[in-house]
């Protein structure tokens, strides 16, 4: 009988912490259909005007484009670079090759604020300021680490026979890697395209630094929204960045499931 | 395809300062299986992955139908790898790595159903064409590394400890089926294991390594019945060894006396090189004869007392207590000594031929 309490309990706990950690962002819900000028709790009326709105001021719906763009094309070059620098760390002598993984996870590990103000100035020199490829490779620099994670970890699971095998039933060190290595990292690559996707796609220190009027990302306007407007547009679009982010999810679980 | 013949010669590798395989040369005939026995570091495996041109040699030659391959790198050389652990192709199913070499070589889909079909028949793996890698058990993927290995017929096929990671029965049970499957194919077969039994059991020729070095190449019996070495007589097989003093020769024999007891006579095959004092006298468990009765000898006569008897099923084996030393002899289950119990007082002899002197340190 105590066993069937205890795990009510730990049930009842859990589900707790569940409502704990999802409601306050499942809140933005319903005070984005609010028909008030300011964001209010709880909401009165029910409109979507707030969406329309969204999708029709150019500020908002121009920087949810630059936040797509920058995080389609951060997940492509932080997912080929971060495969090719775990490839290349899998090579290294064990305990060189832990210190140089250090190395390039330290964006995770480092507050995002000293990341940002660090490349402030020489992205400012270089004139990426203000634009798309520097956003770009900013946010490269934050989502590799998620890349070198993910491929790793399959790397590391890895016979490194199945290498040897390919070339002793036929395929040259090309063929052997298209055909054996990639497809055997896919599932590891794909997770860190992701992260690597979601990480650029919700991200708001590094981009308040380096956008600005002519490269502005859908967080950083929710920012500024916030606080010059406290319009309920903000709630609609932390509704929308939820949905694309659940979306992309659920896809990677779909694809990672089969 | 035929087996084809197989010829290192001078092969050398180093790994720094730690010298991998030392000169190491071996002819192989077509269709015959080899063995390459030794503990790990001993250089079978390295040898092994030259021929398959997954490690390069330093020095050396290695041929196969008298054609160099050393040049060519593996995908180039045609022989077939069984890996320790098999390394099979995880993301694919059972029958996409067995067509995994048939693709790579372009065959027309119809052909590669064809033969990986016949070879997951000649496995006995039929049913299993669609399943995942990680659906199988552990001899399953043996079998499928085996047929992958086969599928394209190559003229060698290369094993590296192909039966590791497998349990007792089972290991018996697929060792009798790679035999078979090597009499089908014709394949000749270069095979590494640290398996004396493995060896004994499968191999034409048995390459005793050590060091980098060969030290004896030989059929099963020549290699168990006449080992050149103490560490060879050591390595395959059980045996006694005892150490004794040299004294006088005799013909192929030579008279010692163990250090334990001086005064005993004995007399054994002397494989020393004659100038030492010293030597190891190594005597197989079941050429130890046992008797109740004083039996009708003088040679390598002596009392024991039995301390332990084990019950091994096919075969006993006993512990005993000599003057000597222990002693270990095997007999069979049905034979007059399985009678014997820990405490009898008996006789044991053996013939001289079967003891034999070895240097001490070899």
């Amino acid at each position: 009988m105590t066993g069937r309490l205890s795990s009510a309990v730990l049930t009842a706990f859990a589900a707790a912490v569940c409502v704990f950690l999802v409601l306050p962002t499942l809140a933005v819900a319903p005070i984005s259909f609010t028909e008030t000028n300011f964001i209010t709790f709880p909401p009165r009326g029910f409109t979507l005007h707030w969406y329309r709105e969204f999708f029709e001021r150019p500020e908002w719906i121009g920087s949810l484009g630059t936040s797509a763009v920058v995080a389609v094309l951060t997940a492509a070059l932080s997912t080929t670079l971060g495969t090719m620098i775990a490839l290349g760390l899998g090579q290294l002598p064990r305990r060189t090759g832990r210190a140089v993984t250090f190395f390039f996870i330290m964006p995770m590990v480092v507050p995002t604020i000293i990341t940002a103000a660090a490349l402030y100035t020489p992205f400012a020199r270089a004139g990426l300021v203000a634009s798309i490829p520097g956003l770009v490779l900013a946010h490269t620099v934050l989502a590799l680490p998620f890349v070198i994670i993910n491929v790793s970890a399959i790397l590391q699971k890895l016979d490194r026979r199945v290498v040897d095998a390919a070339r002793s039933l036929g395929a040259t060190p090309t063929t052997a890697f298209v055909r054996v290595t990639l497809p055997i990292l896919a599932p590891g690559i794909t997770a860190g395209a992701v992260f690597a996707f979601i990480t650029s796609f919700d991200e708001v220190v590094v981009a308040l630094f380096i956008a600005g009027a002519d490269a502005t990302t859908l967080p950083v306007q929710m920012w500024s929204g916030i606080r010059f407007e406290i319009s309920p547009i903000v709630a609609a679009a932390s509704c929308l960045l939820l949905i694309v982010s659940c979306v992309v999810l659920t896809l990677f679980w779909l694809v990672q499931r089969r | 395809m035929p087996g084809a013949a197989v010829e290192i010669a001078g092969l050398n590798k180093r790994y720094g300062e730690f010298v991998a395989v030392d000169d190491v040369s071996l002819s192989i005939e077509p269709g015959e299986f080899v063995t390459l026995l030794g503990l790990s570091g001993s250089g079978k495996t390295t040898t092994l992955m030259a021929v398959a041109g997954l490690t390069e040699p330093d020095s050396g030659t290695i041929s196969i139908d008298g054609r160099d391959i050393l040049s060519l790198p593996p995908e180039k050389r045609g022989l077939g790898v069984v890996f320790q652990n098999y390394a099979l192709f995880p993301h694919l199913d059972v029958f996409d790595n067995i067509a995994f070499p048939l693709r790579m070589r372009k065959w027309a889909e119809a052909d590669i159903s064809k033969a990986v079909e016949r070879v997951l028949k000649v496995v006995s793996l039929e049913q299993f064409s669609d399943r995942r890698i990680s659906a199988l058990s552990g001899g399953q993927q043996q079998r499928v590394a085996l047929a992958r290995a086969l599928v394209f017929e190559p003229p060698v096929l290369l094993m590296d400890e192909p039966l590791g990671a497998l349990d007792r029965s089972l290991r018996d049970q697929l060792q009798t089926e790679i035999k078979r499957i090597q009499r089908e194919f014709g394949v000749t077969v270069i095979y590494v294991t640290h398996d004396q039994e493995e060896a004994l059991a499968l191999s034409d020729r048995i390459a005793v390594m050590a060091n980098g070095k060969i030290c004896q190449l030989g059929s099963p019996d020549e290699i168990y019945e006449r080992p050149n070495t103490g560490f060879v007589a050591g390595f395959v097989g059980d045996s006694n060894r005892i150490t004794v003093s040299l004294g006088a020769t005799e013909d192929r024999f030579r008279r010692v006396s163990a250090r334990t007891a001086p005064e005993l006579e004995l007399l054994a095959l002397d494989r020393t090189d004659g100038a030492l004092e010293q030597a190891v006298l190594m005597v197989r468990p079941e050429a130890i004869e046992m008797s109740g009765e004083r039996p009708d000898t003088d040679v390598n006569l002596l009392q024991a007392r039995i301390e332990l008897r084990e019950f091994l099923g096919a075969s006993i084996r006993f512990t005993l207590d000599t003057p000597l030393g222990p002693i270990h002899v095997r007999k069979g289950r049905s034979g007059p000594a399985a009678a014997f119990k820990p405490g009898n007082d008996i006789w044991i002899s053996w013939s001289p031929t079967e003891g034999a002197l070895f240097p001490p340190a070899s």
